[in-house]
């Protein structure tokens, strides 16, 4: 017997859910209203919400100031380096750890979890003075291995869930039909294992855009991501809310939509494959 | 299959990551408990000493310590009960059939995606401030008096700041947690007559449970660790009323120079996240047996 919903019931909870979706995303749209504002009209009291005069100018100066691009190419080198980096030695380790466990795979597993653990704060002053004796302070390359390395437990593990459900009597299938061990991962491994891995790409180029503890303390100008950029409005530039608004939105935009992409693979990272 | 051979090349191709990983965590861990050793200011070079378990013995009994510790404690336990509920509640209105309910779900999980600098700068801006910000609309909407939320309310700001950040990950996990509930149960329950409300204590929240507990895990090791929220809206002020551990590590270290002291505090917030940890890396590991 299919479970019967009435209309009465299906309206209420569309209007429930529709008025906690609207709550919740209300700050993101109002940065995104406020982005399209003059200056004069972000600070108005009572606000105008749709009714006001829309214009780009924001877009405009912030895309005029010279360093938005290099702060923005810089998250982009910093979440693909990192990631590239990542997957260079996490696929092989993955891999290794699905198809060949050994008595130790378990207990590496856990210990490479057990890292992710730490608090930055506990190695903040080592790695602070590392990269100061060693020039790697501001330098795009010391932030990608500090990022790189900060994801790495998470790329391995979610590499590792996929990888495991990739069904073995297959391989043995294509053993069977003659293929060799380089055509059997091309052919056969490669194309399973593909969906797993683009999911991790996405999820570690979100984590490394997203980053705000090493990205503030180990970078001034040079190396400086987004996440720095929005940070120098805290003061004294807080006062341009329009401008505020409009360079917030360039800079979480193309996560947002990387994200709702991926929703149901987040879910599997984020959770070291507990909640599936 | 799995000969000796291939069991060789598979601890070829897992080491670089052990060895990896080694060198980012346990040396650096090991340096910072050497340091937690030393009397060692970047202010004054040349003048490093052993002081065994002085740095520990000075923070531990700093009254500041104690207020950092418990506005860590007050801000991880009040955002971890608002996410978890909110979270729960969240999951089960959207796991139901309405109209909209793709665009929906995206609204609720987008705050996730949002950077913590920007999160923190629209929140302080654009709805916190006291004289042009949008709460303070509403209060003079409903005429009362507009709150200056991070002046005279930095802690419950932050707090309320850092929820709305994490409630759509509850929302995410638990959403797909309800969603793989046995729809034949809940109808089998239905019918012997059960209510919406024993229906959630009975069939839904103990179906739940395991994702609430790896909610509870994932973000507390997070959130004891909430540091750019704060550094942008409050600096850690008003005094010290929004210093949680980790930025008081920060201002001993970067802003004080005093490197053997914030190594201390460094070494007594790995000791807290451990506790977590222990929990979460056995709950995982049961996982990995099933």
């Amino acid at each position: 017997m299919a479970r019967h919903i009435t209309t009465q019931r299906k309206i209420l909870v569309t209007g429930g859910a529709w008025l906690a979706a609207f709550i919740i995303f209300f700050p993101v749209l109002w940065m995104f209203l406020t982005s399209f504002k003059s200056e004069l009209d972000a600070f108005s009291q009572p606000p105008s919400f749709l009714f006001f005069e829309w214009t780009t100018e924001n877009y405009a100066t912030v895309l005029e100031r010279s360093d938005y691009f290099r702060f923005a190419l810089n998250s982009v080198w910093l979440s693909l380096g990192s990631t590239a980096l990542g997957l260079l030695v996490a696929v092989p380790a993955a891999w290794g750890m699905a198809f060949s466990p050994t008595k130790h795979t378990r207990g590496t597993l856990l210990w490479m979890l057990s890292t992710k653990m730490m608090p930055p704060v506990g190695v903040l002053i080592p790695i602070y003075l590392i990269f100061r004796d060693w020039g790697l302070l501001d330098t795009r390359f010391g932030l990608i291995c500090i990022l790189f390395l900060m994801n790495l437990p998470i790329i391995i593990w979610m590499l590792y869930t996929y990888f495991k459900d990739i069904p073995m009597d297959i391989l043995e299938a294509a053993r069977m039909d003659g293929a060799t061990l380089g055509k059997e991962i091309l052919y056969v491994l490669m194309p399973m294992a593909i969906p797993g891995i683009a999911s991790t790409v996405l999820l570690n180029i979100i984590l490394s855009w997203n980053e705000a503890f090493w990205t503030l303390n180990l970078t001034t100008i040079d190396a400086a991501p987004l996440t720095a950029f929005i940070a120098s409005y805290s003061s004294p530039e807080g006062l341009f809310w329009a401008k505020l608004s409009a360079a917030s939105t360039m800079a979480i935009a193309p996560i947002i939509i990387l994200g709702w992409f991926s929703q149901k693979q987040l879910v599997r990272g984020l959770t070291f494959g507990a909640v599936k | 299959m799995a000969t000796k051979q291939t069991k060789t090349l598979a601890t070829f191709m897992v080491a670089p990551s052990v060895i990896m990983l080694f060198l980012w965590m346990i040396v650096p861990l090991c340096m910072t408990i050497y340091f937690s050793t030393l009397r060692y200011n970047l202010l004054d070079p040349g003048n490093e000493a052993f002081v065994g378990l002085e740095n520990y013995i000075y923070f531990l009994t700093d009254p500041d310590f104690f207020t950092a510790l418990g506005n860590t404690l007050i801000l991880v336990g009040s955002v971890l009960f608002i996410t978890v509920v909110g979270g729960v509640l969240l999951a089960i209105l959207l796991d139901q059939p309405f109209f909209g309910q793709g665009i929906a779900r995206l609204m609720v999980i987008a705050p996730f995606f949002v950077m913590p600098t920007v999160s923190a700068l629209i929140w302080k801006n654009l709805l916190m401030n006291p004289v042009s910000g949008f709460f303070a609309y509403l209060a003079k909407l409903v005429g009362v008096e507009p709150i200056d939320w991070l002046g005279d309310h930095a802690l419950l700001s932050i707090i309320i700041l850092v929820a709305w950040q994490w409630l759509p990950f509850a929302t995410l996990i638990l959403l797909t947690a309800v969603g793989s509930l046995d729809g034949e149960r809940k109808e089998a329950a239905e019918m012997d007559g059960a209510g919406p409300i024993s229906l959630f204590y009975y069939i839904i929240l103990p179906h739940l449970a395991r994702a609430i507990t790896v909610v509870i895990l994932i973000e507390t090791i997070f959130l004891l660790s909430i540091f750019a929220e704060i550094f942008v809206t409050t600096g850690g002020g008003p005094g010290l009323d929004t210093t949680n551990i980790a930025f008081l590590v920060y201002s001993q270290a970067l802003l004080q120079f005093d490197i053997g002291g914030a190594s201390a505090g460094g070494i007594v917030a790995v000791i807290l996240a451990n506790i977590v940890a222990i929990f979460l890396v056995r709950m995982v590991g049961k996982n990995l047996d099933a």
